[in-house]
């Protein structure tokens, strides 16, 4: 009997503290949910709410972070409050359709169109960039930083040694590998299945081209097309030139091959130039960069953005919050830190690094298009359908069967019918 | 009276634990069950009845075959592996050899061991690069001249798996043998001794006399383990993340539901998943309490 009284005890107890940690004080505050929860990510998003204090002193700021690497546990803890009806003021998202086919078919988040009036941000942004986060005419959501997709980084001095220049074509890069293969250097490091689709997403844009790769995600291609069959074929030559330890490798340890000299090409996200910083190697010594071949003159992007909830508790705060986010001094107070470039066009280069910098003039100049592994193009659904697709492929190698389950995984979450 | 007061608060003081468990065990899989009937996909819940729809699905879905071919891969391989090597230990420590608590200990510890721990170890343990960058067991094996052992440990094909279960094995291992040992402890000397005087070998004895007397032990070790191994998931994502070839159905259930929003095809995956760990505890529970009723 004792036990059960205990039980009973604790019960109660807990529930006295739940509804005890229910009630709170009644000053205005602002929950701001994110998974940026260490280095240089936490650094920026400190920046910022630094920037926020100065702005907004009577507002209280929470900092709703919940760890978890690219937000898997964050966006499963939102989705339960979503549901629960208990949505933070604004929230995290990758720009584009990760966001717009989650949260507006919900009815979660509202657009931001006067905001982006009032503000004056459609006229420091890339024109290209507003339809990529926009569904219907509506903007919804707030990008804070860039990072580009198709960066092709490579090892300078392998490449001089075996006398390939840096590839700007899919031609001229299959040459240079054939000929590093030849040499016994491993000429393309690769790491785990999401690497992978970050991989296929750039060589399907350095295959089509921006219309065509833009036309995968609007349904205007068609995915069953001779054209993506080649990109495909494309690809799967590409993985014939990588590490066969790729499986065990993150994306840090692939791209750390490069720099350490034993593999010649690695594809990843910009942000594998901060990890090259960390490490101590200096830009065009150590690694150089150029746009993934094909793709020269597009700037794949990616972004972390922030939303306004819709029922959100203190909507004044959220748009407080989104001011700061999309401001001059919001962004130069983060992505310096972050290691990545401003959404905005007006940044000051000074503050940024020599990579940084070259990207923010392509960021400027270049035709913008989304990444898929980063959430711009396609929905979760349809993401999800496509990374089982590949990871059947990586396993098969059958192309075939890989391009349908392709036009399958478009036509049951995406837009083609 | 005195006893009927008693009575009542003991049903007073027991109903919050009751109630819990009706609600957030009981409550959830009947709900579970309602969504794996649903067209559920995206954030807002949506009951339109599909009926067997994603249980069709996911029958003629190539990604579940793969987790059911590792599912049926790792529980042999764990659940055999863990038992032999559980028994063999437990007949040595029963040896009555100097230390015995000591290696008792030693070989128990594993299981205070988190999964994750223990993934991220085995993680370094079984890295399968090549050339110079060879590490881990590799490595190992490399220095002792015995290159022929080096292999891709869980980035083989198909069978990567079954190096997966080399990890939960060193792991479990260790409470295999605690079981068997209380058994071996319990079976009387004195049988051992009759059966010396009728003239049979110790062979003979294990054969006959202590392996048919450890079969209940063997059976709760085997349900244990089973319903163990067709759970498995962290130690999984901790040795190599969310990839396709080392999928097990508990994986495919957490991120189509979480990172595709196929609610509907997650809560069949889960109900499954229910399903074949019931087959395997529920009639061992039922042939528990019997016995435990004929006692």
């Amino acid at each position: 009997m004792s036990k059960s009284k205990w039980y009973s005890l604790t019960t109660i107890f807990v529930i006295a503290m739940l509804a005890l940690s229910a009630c709170g004080g009644g000053a205005q505050k602002v929950e701001v949910f994110s998974w940026w929860t260490g280095g240089g990510e936490a650094a920026g998003l400190e920046a910022m709410i630094k920037v926020f204090n100065e702005k907004n002193p009577n507002v209280e700021f929470i900092n709703a972070a919940v760890a978890g690497g690219a937000g898997t546990n964050a966006r499963a803890v939102l989705a339960t409050r979503l549901q629960a009806g208990d949505p933070p003021d604004s929230w995290q998202g990758h720009a584009g359709q990760e966001l717009i086919g989650t949260y507006v078919a919900g009815k979660q988040i509202q657009p931001l169109n006067d905001l982006y009036e009032s503000e004056g941000w459609l006229d420091v942004m890339p024109e290209t960039l507003i339809p990529l986060i926009s569904q219907d005419g509506n903007i919804y959501s707030v990008p804070v930083n860039i990072h580009r997709a198709n960066v092709l980084w490579y090892n300078p001095a392998i490449l001089e040694a075996n006398g390939v220049s840096v590839p700007t074509t899919m031609d001229e890069w299959f040459a240079a590998m054939d000929t590093l293969q030849a040499a016994g250097v491993t000429p393309l490091a690769l790491g785990e299945q999401w690497t992978k689709m970050h991989l296929m997403e750039t060589v399907l844009l350095g295959s089509l081209g921006p219309e065509k790769y833009n036309g995968l995600w609007d349904g205007s291609t068609d995915w069953g097309s001779a054209e993506v069959k080649g990109a495909l074929d494309n690809f799967q030559k590409i993985l014939g030139y990588t590490n066969s330890d790729s499986a065990s490798l993150s994306w840090q340890d692939a791209a750390q091959l490069v720099v350490n000299g034993n593999a010649a090409f690695n594809v990843m996200g910009d942000w594998a130039e901060g990890y090259f910083r960390e490490l101590g190697k200096t830009p065009n010594t150590d690694y150089g960069w150029t746009p993934v071949p094909g793709s020269v003159g597009i700037f794949q992007f990616l972004s972390d953005s922030f939303v306004l909830a819709v029922g959100a508790p203190d909507e004044e705060g959220a748009i407080a919050w989104l001011k700061v986010a999309g401001s001059k001094e919001g962004q130069e107070a983060f992505n310096p830190v972050k290691g990545s470039i401003c959404a905005r066009t007006d940044c000051d280069k000074s503050l940024f690094g020599e990579y940084l910098q070259s990207a923010m003039d392509d960021w400027a100049s270049d035709t913008v298009v989304g990444s898929l592994t980063h959430g711009v193009v396609a929905n979760d659904s349809w993401k999800s359908e496509i990374d089982t697709a590949l990871g059947l492929f990586i396993q098969d190698g059958n192309v075939d069967g890989f391009q349908a389950a392709l036009v399958a995984a478009c036509a049951s979450s995406g837009p083609c019918k | 009276m005195f006893r009927d007061k008693d009575r009542y608060l003991s049903i007073i003081l027991i109903s919050p634990s009751i109630l819990a468990v009706l609600i957030f065990i009981y409550g959830f899989i009947a709900w579970s069950v309602r969504v794996s009937f649903s067209a559920w996909k995206g954030l807002n819940p949506d009951y339109t009845w599909v009926a067997l729809k994603n249980y069709i699905e996911l029958f003629s879905d190539p990604r579940f075959h793969v987790d059911v071919r590792n599912t049926l891969i790792f529980t042999g391989v764990f659940v055999i592996g863990s038992i032999l090597l559980g028994f063999l230990l437990a007949v040595m420590l029963d040896q009555g050899l100097k230390g015995e608590s000591f290696f008792r200990s030693l070989f128990l510890f594993p299981m205070a061991i988190s999964y994750i721990v223990t993934g991220v170890v085995w993680r370094w343990l079984m890295n399968p690069a090549e050339g110079d960058r060879l590490s881990g067991f590799n490595l190992l094996f490399s220095y002792l001249n015995l290159d022929f052992l080096i292999n891709k440990w869980h980035t083989t094909e198909t069978w990567g798996i079954a190096a997966i279960a080399l990890a939960a094995i060193w792991q479990m291992s260790g409470y295999t043998m605690a079981i068997y040992l209380a058994g071996l402890r319990s079976i009387p000397d004195e049988l051992r001794e009759a059966a010396r005087i009728d003239g049979a070998n110790e062979f003979e004895i294990y054969r006959h006399i202590i392996l048919p007397l450890l079969s209940p032990v063997t059976l709760s070790a085997l349900i244990i383990l089973g319903h163990m191994s067709l759970k498995v998931f962290d130690l999984i994502i901790a040795v190599a993340g969310k990839q396709l070839p080392l999928d097990v159905p508990a994986i495919y259930m957490w991120q189509t539901t979480f990172d595709g929003l196929f609610y509907g095809r997650g809560a069949a995956i889960g109900i499954l998943l229910l399903v074949s760990v019931a087959v395997l505890i529920v009639p061992y529970i039922r042939y528990t309490l019997k016995t435990e009723a004929q006692q």
